[in-house]
């Protein structure tokens, strides 16, 4: 014990006798495992934005594509062909046992006008289930009621976004807002969300009962998608597959024919979302671990210089009696010692870094306690796998042949 | 009875030999030609001698020395060190021997820099295998600089001392383990006459204090220091004899000082 303890001090004090080296080796390693540290900070952060925005979604949820088609050569993209009716939504809520509600869905992009300002915007047609199923609360005003969307009546609940742009320091409920010069009376106010990962505005939209929009915005007759609600997690699949059935009854689609529509459940949007913000995670940190690995070869090099710039110490500690064990574990504590106190201060850097990412630029970064653990032990393991090759060069010197080194 | 106890304590004392060579052999396989650097040499040196070896260079005196001193093996022949056969002890064992039997004394003194004196000497204790506690090795090494007349010059590092206060140092580092054997490779080499007789002055007290001390010097008037001076020759011993006429290096550093004395009046 006290002879680990001696072999720390002198690996100190050899350190300390080429401070501006051994901080330039030390830079190194604070600044791969600072990088690492952020990185990884910003990876999980944004991981974590993305479950967020899952869990956003909704419960249970299962989403209806309508097919894409080809005219003249032109493909549109899911939900372009309009190939799901009010029935097919109908039929899924009426025949399925395992769904709780459902919200048909309709999207246009539209110009809305309010006093004597305008705003180009998203326009949702949804049931009054939507905001539920969506778990989106209204927190001013009300959600439109089924006889609203029976009735194809002009309300509408509108997003943060469209409040600030459109009313702004004014109260917009009751407020009249037209769309493509329809009026809207506006009931209810959503919770913001805020920006989503991909840098959206999720507040700028505008939300109306489906028939209203189909009969008298888009004047269109098809839906893009139907939002459905499983009850429980485990019905999700079966609920699934039985919405692939009932649909191709209802499509008439021979066996061998491909689906005319894409049923996705909440659990495989959340797998391919994880797999991404995961990749990006992956990115970065090996980006990041290059650093640490130039860090480390950083120190193999010190290493190296100091061990043939004291070939002659070696020599005098071998002949009075150290073994190549004992020079071979002060080197390595040297190169140890170089790492962690490095990978420590690395650490403290990367936290900053990351705090003022998510405080100056408003990413979002989250620094696990286990990211800053595995950093301090891999820092540790860093100065171990580079410092060995020194250090057993260092301990197999012969004698004779350090003394005599000039 | 006691005196018969004693008697015998010193026949054991002389009969026992600290350093035995049989026949030690060693060739150095340098490219194409082997060099032979100890020809076969036979020698035994028992405990409390003061030996001088000498030889020019490449005479194998200081291959002969690396063997002694366990920093090298010997291609043949057999070599006991306090009664221990070293020539099958691997890399670890000889470095213990180095540690525990065997004080060094080099030429450039090799301290290490930017290092205390009292630290320098304190590193052979580092490396022994039962620990001694922090005070303890604290107190061994200043009383190892107290025998070199040097205690009052503990803190200070190499550079601030002169060459013969830095081989004091390391007369004290070489002691402080409280070796068999001291060994000594040209001490005086980089030192001017004056210091170079203070030092076998140093040498004389601590062999009459019983401690063994081996040699290589090039220098006739130093070897007179000596008790016993070996002449080797192209690897091999031509000569071997005790010092007749022995030098007193406190006498003669009192007439050293006298002439001195004696210029600086007539000037």
């Amino acid at each position: 014990m006290t002879r680990i303890w001696a072999t720390i001090k002198i690996a100190a004090r050899a350190l300390r006798r080429n401070k501006l080296r051994t901080l330039l080796t030390m830079l190194g390693m604070i600044i791969g495992v600072g990088a690492v540290i952020a990185m990884v900070g910003i990876g999980n952060g944004a991981k974590a934005q993305i479950e967020a925005q899952i869990a956003g979604m909704g419960q249970n949820v299962i989403l209806v594509f309508s097919g894409s088609f080809t005219r003249g050569g032109v493909r549109s993209g899911w939900g372009g062909a309009g190939t799901l009716t009010i029935d097919d939504a109908e039929a899924i809520q009426r025949e399925i046992p395992g769904v709780t509600v459902i919200s048909p869905e309709v999207r246009s992009q539209a110009q809305i006008a309010a006093g004597d300002q305008n705003w180009s915007t998203q326009i949702l047609g949804e049931s009054q289930d939507y905001f539920d199923l969506r778990q989106w609360p209204i927190v001013e005003g009300t959600s439109f009621s089924e006889q609203d969307v029976r009735s194809a009546t002009k309300v509408a609940v509108i997003g943060k976004t469209i409040a600030d742009q459109l009313f702004t320091g004014e109260d917009p409920l009751g407020q009249v807002v037209r769309i493509r010069n329809v009026p809207f009376i506006v009931v209810g106010m959503l919770q913001p969300k805020g920006l989503s990962v991909q840098g959206q505005d999720q507040d700028d939209l505008i939300v109306i009962p489906y028939t209203s929009a189909m009969k008298r915005v888009q004047k269109a007759t098809m839906l893009r998608t139907i939002n459905v609600q499983a009850a429980s997690p485990a019905l999700l699949n079966p609920v699934q597959d039985q919405i692939i059935q009932l649909l191709r009854q209802h499509h008439r689609i021979t066996p061998g024919k491909d689906d005319d529509f894409t049923v996705r459940n909440q659990q495989e949007i959340a797998d391919m979302a994880t797999a991404q913000s995961k990749t990006m995670t992956l990115l970065l940190g090996a980006i990041a671990g290059v650093s640490l690995l130039v860090g480390g070869i950083g120190i193999m090099n010190i290493m190296l210089v100091s061990v043939t710039e004291r070939t002659r110490e070696i020599g005098i500690r071998m002949a009075i009696g150290a073994r190549g064990g004992d020079i071979l574990l002060q080197f390595l504590t040297e190169a140890v010692t170089l790492s962690v106190i490095g990978g420590v201060v690395g650490i403290g850097f990367g936290v900053g870094i990351s705090q003022l990412l998510a405080n100056k630029m408003n990413w979002p970064t989250l620094i696990s306690s286990t990211s800053v653990v595995y950093a301090f032990f891999f820092s540790a393991a860093v100065g171990i796998f580079f410092g060995f090759y020194p250090a057993r060069k260092a301990s197999r010197l012969d004698p004779i042949d350090a003394l005599r080194y000039e | 009875m006691r005196l018969l106890q004693t008697g015998c304590q010193l026949l054991f004392t002389i009969m026992n030999a600290v350093i035995t060579l049989e026949d030690v052999h060693k060739v150095y396989h340098t490219g194409e030609v082997d060099v032979h650097a100890v020809r076969g040499v036979s020698m035994e040196i028992k405990a409390g001698e003061f030996v001088a070896i000498m030889g020019a260079s490449g005479s194998g005196k200081s291959t002969l020395m690396n063997i002694i001193g366990c920093l090298d093996r010997s291609t043949r022949g057999r070599y006991l060190l306090d009664g221990t056969d070293i020539s099958q002890l691997d890399r670890d064992r000889l470095a213990d021997i180095r540690n525990q039997k065997i004080g060094f004394i080099f030429q450039g003194f090799n301290l290490l820099s930017r290092t205390s004196a009292l630290e320098n000497v304190e590193l052979p204790m580092l490396y022994v295998h039962r620990h001694l506690p922090g005070r303890e090795q604290r107190e061994r090494a200043v009383r190892a600089l107290e025998l070199v007349g040097l205690a009052e010059r503990a803190d200070h590092h190499p550079n601030q001392l002169s060459g013969g206060q830095q081989q004091r140092v390391a007369i004290a580092r070489a002691l402080v383990n409280q070796p068999a054997l001291l060994l000594a490779d040209e001490p005086t080499g980089n030192l001017d006459s004056q210091t170079s007789i203070e030092i076998m002055g140093v040498f004389q007290k601590l062999n009459e204090q019983g401690i063994t001390i081996v040699m290589v010097t090039h220098e006739l008037d130093i070897a007179r220091y000596t008790k016993r001076n070996v002449i080797m020759r192209d690897g091999r011993i031509v000569s071997d004899v005790a010092v007749g006429d022995r030098l007193n290096a406190e006498t003669e550093l009192r007439r050293l000082r006298e002439a001195q004395q004696a210029v600086q009046l007539t000037v």
